[in-house]
């Protein structure tokens, strides 16, 4: 059997661009395979991460999105890009990625806009109060 | 499309023994390697604490000088990871699972009295020769405290 | 038009085997649109990472599922695996390969008597599961538990499968292809079996495409696609094709799923053949500094797996996407125009895990 381990590639990419690199994907036939949010605590960091992947040749191409209000050394946040940063919703293109998006938004406050279906941060009926990850500095607890 | 395809098995079915063990009334088979519950030979422990780290669900808690291991068998999940860190393997998985109980509650194992006076002495050994090391220490220092002193004294 | 009215589906409703809610739209018997809503059994298994190291978290994603507790623990092994750049030795390859065919055989088979059970088939759910029953048996046999494996650690394997084992291994294929073989029949011929799956739910290539749905429930709806192929563990040694239908509706699913039971059987036949002598687990230093994603395939389709270090023992991230997930919006799609007695039916053809979809 040839096994085909695929690329696995992540691309980094702006907020604003999302929409327009989705539509590439799914021109391209990809299907969405996951997306995802992580918390890098030590550089104070939001990653949105959309997994796109190919049914036939079995590569993953990544597109991250990184949200931070702290900038490397000599650098200033880039227009766009903090914490709070509008995403545009790609559930009008990959119409399941609703759930993804939706999960973020809930447990990692990425600051995702017009998500069809909105769960209104009720995706999961926990107790607990969301999003999970640190508040922003001068935010009231 | 086929009728009556099930038949064959039904009938078979119905002239055989039954498949299931009327259990409790019949004891449970188990395996070699069942991971039932954990089992500890508490005088072999050395109380190192590595089965505590080791513990996804933070079951485990010994005490040194007591020289118990303490377990709450409720919340252990069998995986098995304290008994793969022993340093000493005195930890095992055997058959045989956690009997339901009407609340949770701690099981606790003490060393034999032997065990504990040999380790109690072991102790007592250390702490003696960390106070001597410490004392020695102590006077090494000054002496060397003294001696510079009397040299900053000729430099004068 | 008749009058539209709103059904509340679920959480807890006997034909569900797990706790999904749907609002159904119906138009008399028919169902026009179906609303999911999940969330009832969020158990944050992945935020567990900040107070757990990265071997203990081994044991946690086991148990983010039941059923397919061995495919968890080994995507997240071979995801941090990759990260740590450690190279699992060739033996505890083929293990893994072997036990997670063992699971995927419990799984399918589960699921064959879920099935039965659901269409009304009470005596088929008992024989499917009287078969099962003999692949726990092999399970507990090698690795100690029945469906909890724990086997996994990052860098290889805790245990061995001796040449002992091995035979008994293939007794019980044996004994599980002959019966199945037995029950294939029913599954795939009997006249009211198939009036019940025939043309139900169907759900076409396209709309598969479309809707991201993944696993054997995409592969029903013709869509080659098989993490298997990707030959991760052992399975790039192995012989094997997905196995594919064309029909897109229940009777598809079942027989894609049934296919896969022999297909297993062969995969660990060949598996038992090929394995080759050798330590179990490398050694592993350090911890965790990078991310990757990784895919594997679990019994219910394609699970996707990230992991996040940041060079302490703790990870920043571990994230899982199970099958689940992606067959959420391909369920829906199949409710629509379905009729309400068929709802337990197609609930169960995605295999759902609703709590390892919530995690």
């Amino acid at each position: 059997m040839n096994a085909t381990e695929g690329k696995n590639e992540i691309i980094r990419i702006s907020p604003a661009e999302l929409p327009i690199r989705a539509m590439e994907m799914k021109e391209k036939g990809l299907r969405l395979s996951q997306a995802c949010a992580a918390w890098v605590k030590k550089e104070e960091r939001l990653e949105l991460s959309y997994s796109f992947v190919d049914d036939t040749t079995y590569d993953i191409f990544n597109l991250r999105i990184e949200l931070s209000d702290k900038a490397a050394e000599g650098e200033t946040v880039k227009e766009g890009c903090g914490r709070d940063a509008e995403v545009a919703s790609i559930s009008g293109i990959y119409p399941y990625a609703a759930f993804y998006e939706n999960e973020m938004r809930e447990l990692f406050g990425a600051n995702i806009k017009v998500i069809d279906p909105d769960y209104h941060n009720k995706l999961y009926r926990i107790k607990e109060e969301t999003p999970f990850v640190p508040k922003k500095e001068g935010e009231a607890k | 499309m086929g009728v009556m395809t099930f038949a064959g098995t039904a009938l078979k079915n119905l002239f055989s023994k039954p498949v299931t063990t009327s259990y409790p009334a019949e004891p449970a088979e188990y395996k070699e390697r069942t991971r039932g519950h954990i089992e500890i030979e508490i005088d072999q422990c050395i109380s190192c604490g590595m089965c505590t780290r080791a513990c996804p669900c933070g079951t485990l808690s010994i005490d040194k000088i007591k020289g118990t291991w303490t377990i709450n068998r409720f919340d252990c999940i069998a995986c098995g990871f304290c008994v793969e860190k022993c340093p000493k393997k005195c930890l095992t998985m055997v058959a045989g699972y956690q009997e339901p109980g009407g609340e949770k509650g701690e099981v606790t194992y003490t060393k034999s009295p032997e065990v504990l006076a040999e380790e109690a002495r072991k102790r007592e050994e250390m702490a003696k020769k960390a106070a001597e090391a410490k004392k020695a220490m102590e006077a090494k220092k000054a002496a060397e405290a003294a001696a510079a002193a009397a040299g900053e004294k000729k430099d004068n | 038009m008749s009058k539209r009215s709103v059904i509340p589906y679920g959480p807890q409703h006997p034909v569900l085997p797990e706790p999904i809610h749907l609002d159904l739209v119906i138009e008399d018997e028919k169902i026009v649109e179906a609303i999911p809503s999940i969330g009832f059994i969020h158990r944050g298994l992945e935020s567990l990472t900040d107070k757990r190291d990265f071997n203990q978290m081994a044991y946690v994603a086991e148990r983010i599922c039941g059923i397919c507790s061995f495919g968890h623990g080994y995507g997240y092994c071979e995801t941090v695996e990759h990260i740590m750049n450690v190279e699992v030795p060739d033996r505890a390859k083929f293990l893994r390969t072997i036990w997670f065919e063992l699971s995927r055989l419990h799984s399918h088979l589960l699921w064959a008597g879920l099935m039965a059970d659901a269409f009304g088939f009470e005596n088929l759910f008992y024989q499917c599961w009287r078969v099962r029953e003999k692949v726990l048996d092999a399970i507990e046999l090698t690795t100690g538990g029945r469906v909890i494996f724990s086997v996994n650690k990052v860098g290889g394997v805790l245990k061995d499968i001796t040449p002992e084992m091995q035979k008994m291994i293939l007794e019980t294929l044996d004994f599980v292809e002959a019966e199945t073989k037995v029950l294939k029949k029913t599954f795939m011929n009997d006249y009211s079996v198939q009036s019940r799956m025939k043309g139900v739910g169907v759900l076409t290539k396209e709309q598969a495409k479309a809707l991201g749905c993944a696993g054997p429930f995409a592969r029903a709806s013709g869509i080659a696609t098989d993490m298997r192929m990707r030959g991760y563990a052992a399975y790039g040694e192995l012989d094997m094709e997905p196995i594919i239908s064309n029909d897109g509706d229940c009777y598809g699913r079942c027989e894609v799923r049934i296919g896969e039971i022999f297909q297993s059987i062969d995969l660990i036949r060949q598996a038992i053949a090929k394995i080759p002598d050798g330590e179990l687990a490398a050694v592993v230093k350090g911890n965790p500094n990078g991310e990757y994603f990784t895919r594997i395939e679990q019994p219910r389709g394609e699970a996707d797996y990230y992991v996040r270090g940041n060079g302490t023992p703790n990870l920043d991230r571990m994230r899982v996407r199970t099958p689940t997930f992606a067959n959420l919006a391909g369920l829906c799609e199949t409710l629509k125009g379905a009729d309400y007695a068929d709802i337990g039916i197609l609930v169960v053809t995605i295999d759902p895990c609703i709590s390892c979809t919530e995690r």
